[in-house]
């Protein structure tokens, strides 16, 4: 018996420390930008100058006098708190903020219109089916599977039928019709019993309310959760504006900040953690309904 | 999950309750946001594509036939992308679903601060995408840290964005940034498991191995599909962090069929351009036949 106990308590402690090991190499990437964006510009220069240098002198032509390491150094503990590189971003580059607000209006209404268009076709296919249905489905999901460089190429053809081309609309209006969200929130719809949309009805509810009263209350969590994919996936988007919007004004955060990478290290760290607080905040407001309202999902169809 | 019902391949549930009038009307009211937006931004201009893609230039219009396909077919770096986004997706779905499944299975386990670790699994998926280039490069650089590493063991360093290990560092990124939310599902679908009939199996002394082969990995398949299909999803999303890392032509092994369409694109190319477009869209439907086929096979066997 005690011998038992004894394998028990190793078996413990490995599987511990597998999981440790691997939370830890997740972790490493979120505290390494956290940890560099409050190093001074000198002290990223000297840690990790080996690698990004060559970049630097290439685009900027600069001359770099500071200390470099010979090998590169990963820190997670600065020398010295500095908050100079967030005062350049906040105080000393509006265009920082600026990026920061095109990515919010062009993901945030891109989250928004998505999810309700979404919930209307979800509850349509939840409700009705029959063969057009399955077909449509069928084309949603393909749709979804796509690249974005296959549905790139009609996009841009629309945009440009449309005239909006180089306006945020061009990636907005595609972005609003993703069917990425209508086939999710359509999986979670079905786990809806029939029974209540039956009861429903014989109250005397008509589809409308059973729409807003029943269905739409009982998928709060699978919309939170498909929320929170949407806009993280959103709030990373590279592809789009580079080649829907030529005006780099009008570019977000995300394509931006990939572009003073090879310039500027720390500023793009300090950035990168500035970048970082939406999706953190969101998920700390909703990680239990990405973990809740994904309790049953199976299958491919919905 | 009433699964049965909708089971309606057959034409005969849906032939027992025809839709009414009002039902049709109502089905089309709801959806008819979405599908008009669907068809106007992407299914409509796919016919425009199509047209293109038969034709031999924008101007004179002249009908080539499958010219156009033959071409790109026979272009070297199509093929080149074809082959490298294949090998990549083929290895990194089945490695994403599997140790997914791991992770969620080691979690499932007797261990401490379970919630905490969940997160930090997860924790990959705020990380901005500049951010992760940049991370990456810090570690695989020439001069990087894990270039360090190799070389304090006596290895010769290698070129990890230039060489034959290059996919293995996007496949890397890949699963990094993606097992959190997989294990998440699997979880989920772990918990859901009823309880009786693992404890049945206990008391016929079933080893582990076979309450997970035969019991758990049944009520996972749907799981496991739909965990497939999101990683298939995503692994074309790759190619962002792959395009910020190494730019417009990266080493062969990198060359995805992505990077084949922007830069097809860049030069204007339509013909070529939609008729990649088509092939992609092609193979993808093949892709989600199957995906729809292995479900109808081994997707509903428990959930009736």
């Amino acid at each position: 018996m005690k011998r038992k106990k004894v394998r028990i308590t190793i078996k413990k402690v490995i599987l511990t420390l597998v999981a440790l090991i691997f939370a830890i190499s997740f972790l490493l990437p979120t505290i390494l930008t956290i940890a560099n964006s409050f190093m001074s510009s000198t002290e990223i220069n000297t840690n990790y100058g080996v690698i990004f240098n060559q970049y630097k002198e290439s685009s900027y032509g600069e001359r770099n006098t500071d200390y470099v390491a010979e090998k590169v150094n990963l820190k997670f503990i600065p020398d010295m708190v500095e908050l100079s590189q967030y005062s350049t971003v906040l105080l000393k580059s509006p265009e920082y903020l600026l990026k920061f607000w095109n990515s919010v209006i062009l993901v945030v209404p891109i989250v928004v219109f998505q999810i309700f268009i979404a919930l209307g076709a979800a509850y349509s296919f939840m409700r009705f089916r029959g063969r057009i249905r399955e077909i449509i489905f069928f084309v949603y999901v393909a749709l979804m599977l796509m690249p974005y460089q296959v549905t790139l190429v009609p996009n841009y053809l629309v945009a440009d039928w449309l005239h909006i081309l180089d306006t945020r609309w061009s990636i907005i209006l595609p972005g609003i019709f993703a069917p990425f969200s209508v086939y999710l929130l359509t999986k979670y719809m079905r786990r809806i019993p029939n029974s209540l949309i039956e009861a429903a009805k014989l109250d005397g509810a008509n589809e409308w309310q059973i729409f807003t009263k029943v269905c739409i209350p009982l998928c709060k969590g699978p919309i939170a959760s498909v929320a929170i994919l949407v806009f993280i996936d959103y709030w990373n988007m590279v592809e789009q504006p580079l080649i829907m919007l030529s005006d780099a004004d009008k570019h977000p955060l995300s394509v931006f900040l990939s572009q003073i990478n090879s310039g500027e290290v720390g500023l793009a760290f300090a950035v990168a953690t500035i970048y970082m607080v939406p999706p953190i905040l969101i998920f700390l407001y909703g990680e239990e309904y990405l973990v809740d309202g994904i309790s049953y999902s199976g299958g491919v169809k919905g | 999950m009433p699964g049965k019902k909708h089971v309606t391949e057959d034409g005969i549930e849906y032939k027992k309750h025809r839709m009414s009038k009002k039902d049709k009307k109502n089905a089309v009211l709801y959806l008819s946001p979405s599908l008009i937006g669907v068809l106007v931004f992407f299914v409509l201009p796919f016919f425009v594509v199509i047209y293109y893609a038969l034709v031999d230039n924008p101007i004179s219009h002249q009908f080539v036939g499958f010219e156009n396909f033959i071409n790109i077919l026979q272009n070297s770096s199509f093929q080149q992308a074809a082959k490298n986004t294949a090998t990549f997706s083929l290895v990194a779905v089945p490695l994403a679903v599997v140790l997914s499944l791991g992770l969620a299975m080691l979690l499932e386990g007797n261990i401490p601060m379970k919630s905490q670790f969940r997160t930090f699994f997860l924790s990959p998926m705020m990380v901005p995408v500049a951010s992760i280039v940049l991370i990456w490069q810090v570690l695989f650089d020439y001069n990087g840290v894990i270039n360090q590493f190799v070389t304090n063991l006596n290895m010769q360093p290698i070129d990890w964005f230039k060489s034959s290990y290059s996919q293995i560092v996007i496949v890397i990124l890949f699963l990094w940034k993606n097992l959190g939310y997989n294990m998440i599902l699997f979880m989920a679908a772990l918990s859901a498991i009823p309880r009786d009939v693992l404890e049945v199996a206990t008391l016929e002394s079933a080893t582990e191995f076979q309450k997970f082969w035969y019991i758990k990995l049944r009520y996972l398949s749907s799981t496991i599909l739909f965990v497939a299909i999101l990683s298939l999803i995503n692994s074309f999303k790759v190619f962002r962090e792959v395009y910020l890392l190494t730019g417009d032509y990266p080493y062969d092994s990198l060359y995805m069929l992505q990077h084949f369409m922007n830069n097809t694109f860049r030069s204007l190319d339509y013909q070529k351009l939609s008729a990649a477009a088509i092939i992609m869209c092609l193979v993808m439907c093949v892709v989600i036949g199957i995906l729809f086929f292995a479900e109808d096979r081994y997707g509903k066997d428990v959930e009736g």
